[in-house]
């Protein structure tokens, strides 16, 4: 089935004079991601738009002044939203092998009131999508998580977060691609890696990309 | 490739900028480039580049360079009191070097950040498509780190002409002695009371210690939002964004490509030059303007460019 046509107004808000967002909603929807997605790469053919990048349910915009006004693009979007979107094509599949040892997992497991075998397997259950790919280099936002696993992010963010580890907050789940801080609840790490700067693009996921992680040992 | 420069003293922070990789966002990789653009482009026309030519981006106390050839460089940006051989020399000017010549700086005096252009533009790695450094993951530029004593920089085409007289005018040179930012209100400035919303456009904001490249932390009010986590959406450099807590955070040129944040206000284009110019411990305040003012503002700068000779 593809997608239904929106009826929704989008909203456009300027950022700066050289930027604006356009929102397609607020809930965290595989649907409205995949409308935003499609939103994007017809946005980034336009020779007044310099960049076009997806976000969970919007699509931030970097345009020239000199070709195109706030409003006239603001329209252009909104009647290119309203076109039904291609259908999309099923996104990259990876398989990630975890160690469910992260230093977070039994403090997850009791505010839940869970077993840890129980957030193992509830974590490594769904085939997740990767929403989108931003924050720090090769970072993917990737979801829903079960409803059972969600827990507000950590009131004091930690200044270092070790690389390769696998991270839940909200409905959301990610892996860190590098050390940084980070206020998510860490349940596991992995060896794979998700970034390399040698290859264009450097990051191993692209937005759309289907995830499943699976429990490993070493 | 030409060597030009070698590097005696590395400064405090000198890496290799051009106008950065707005494409690689999609994989989280942040645009980067010269934080003040103005600056950058303004080097390269005097020096006969085009814009998109590297520059070295010289943050608060400049590197002292050696000729290694004869060359004509430029210096924009900040005021570090630039000397040729122990003589002060102009900025915002074409500088002819002779082999042997020395170029120091000293105190500064204004600003943050210098740029030094070199006719024929600064060679460097290329990386996504930019000579960038971009220190994180150390990419770009010098192997993707600052410059270091003992470097050799180079040209990445000769010089077609070895006479340059360019200069910008000194009316339009900027002194960065104003430090009002202006901003358009943005997507979440809805979500802020009127009492914060006066507090945003009325309070002066310092900037923290820990501010660098990637943004600026702002002592002043705390300005605490009010509504529902935010799904996160693509950032852009000069967004003033709200984390919980309320202490605002302005968005620079290595900033996180993506966020949930509220953004409340964004700086237009003409004051991102402004800002880069901004050191820990300076004060700043933000003025909200409208999209045509932003437009004209953008138009000016480009004309103060058009007028380099």
């Amino acid at each position: 089935m593809p997608p239904p046509r929106s009826t929704h107004k989008i909203r456009v808000h300027p950022l700066g004079e050289t930027a604006l967002l356009a929102e397609l909603g607020s809930r965290l929807d595989t649907g409205l991601n995949t409308r935003a997605i499609a939103l994007a790469a017809a946005l980034k053919k336009r020779r007044d738009v310099r960049q076009a990048t997806a976000g969970y349910a919007s699509v931030t915009v970097n345009f020239d002044p000199d070709q195109i006004t706030f409003e006239a693009l603001s329209a252009s979007i909104n009647r290119l939203a309203r076109k039904r979107p291609p259908m999309e094509e099923p996104g990259r599949l990876h398989r990630i092998p975890v160690r469910y040892d992260g230093p977070d997992l039994e403090a997850v497991a009791e505010r839940l009131g869970l077993r840890v075998q129980h957030v193992v397997q509830l974590h490594s259950k769904p085939i997740y999508r990767v929403f989108l790919v931003g924050f720090v280099p090769g970072w993917a936002y990737m979801g829903p998580l079960p409803e059972e696993l969600e827990l507000p992010r950590l009131e004091a963010p930690r200044k270092q977060v070790p690389a390769g580890s696998v991270a839940i907050a909200g409905r959301q789940t990610g892996i860190y691609p590098l050390a940084v801080p980070g206020g998510w609840h860490l349940i596991g790490r992995t060896a794979v890696k998700l970034f390399f700067p040698d290859r264009d693009p450097p990051s191993l996921f692209r937005a759309g990309d289907r995830v499943k992680f699976f429990a490993a040992d070493g | 490739m030409d060597e030009v420069l070698k590097v005696e003293e590395p400064g405090l922070l000198t890496t290799i900028q051009d106008l950065g990789r707005p494409h690689a966002v999609a994989s989280g990789v942040p645009p980067g480039g010269a934080m003040d653009r103005f600056a950058h482009n303004a080097a390269n026309l005097i020096a006969g580049n085009e814009m998109s030519a590297a520059t070295l981006e010289c943050t608060v106390r400049g590197p002292r360079l050696t000729a290694i050839t004869e060359c004509v460089i430029a210096v924009t940006g900040a005021d570090f009191a630039i000397r040729i051989n122990g003589h002060e020399a102009p900025m915002w000017s074409a500088i002819a070097l002779d082999s042997g010549d020395e170029l120091a700086f000293g105190p500064r005096r204004a600003g943050a950040r210098a740029y030094i252009a070199i006719a024929g533009g600064v060679a460097g790695d290329r990386w996504l498509g930019s000579l960038s450094t971009y220190l994180m993951v150390g990419q770009g530029g010098m192997g993707g780190r600052p410059l270091a004593a003992g470097d050799v920089i180079s040209t990445a085409v000769p010089a077609e002409s070895r006479v340059q007289s360019g200069s910008m005018p000194l009316a339009l040179r900027p002194t960065y002695s104003d430090h009002t930012l202006r901003v358009i209100g943005g997507p979440h400035l809805s979500r802020l009371t009127s009492e914060r919303r006066a507090q945003l456009f009325g309070s002066v904001f310092t900037l923290a210690p820990d501010s660098n490249r990637m943004g600026y932390r702002l002592d002043g009010p705390r300005l605490e939002v009010a509504g529902p986590e935010l799904l996160s959406f693509g950032l852009v450099a000069g967004s003033v964004q709200l984390p919980s807590g309320g202490q605002p955070i302005l968005l620079m040129a290595d900033h996180q490509t993506a966020g949930g944040y509220p953004v409340v206000a964004v700086l237009v284009s003409a004051s991102m030059p402004v800002a880069a110019q901004l050191l820990p411990g300076d004060e700043l305040r933000f003025e909200e303007i409208d999209l045509e003012t932003a437009l004209r503002l953008r138009a000016d700068q480009r004309a103060a460019l058009a007028s380099i000779r």
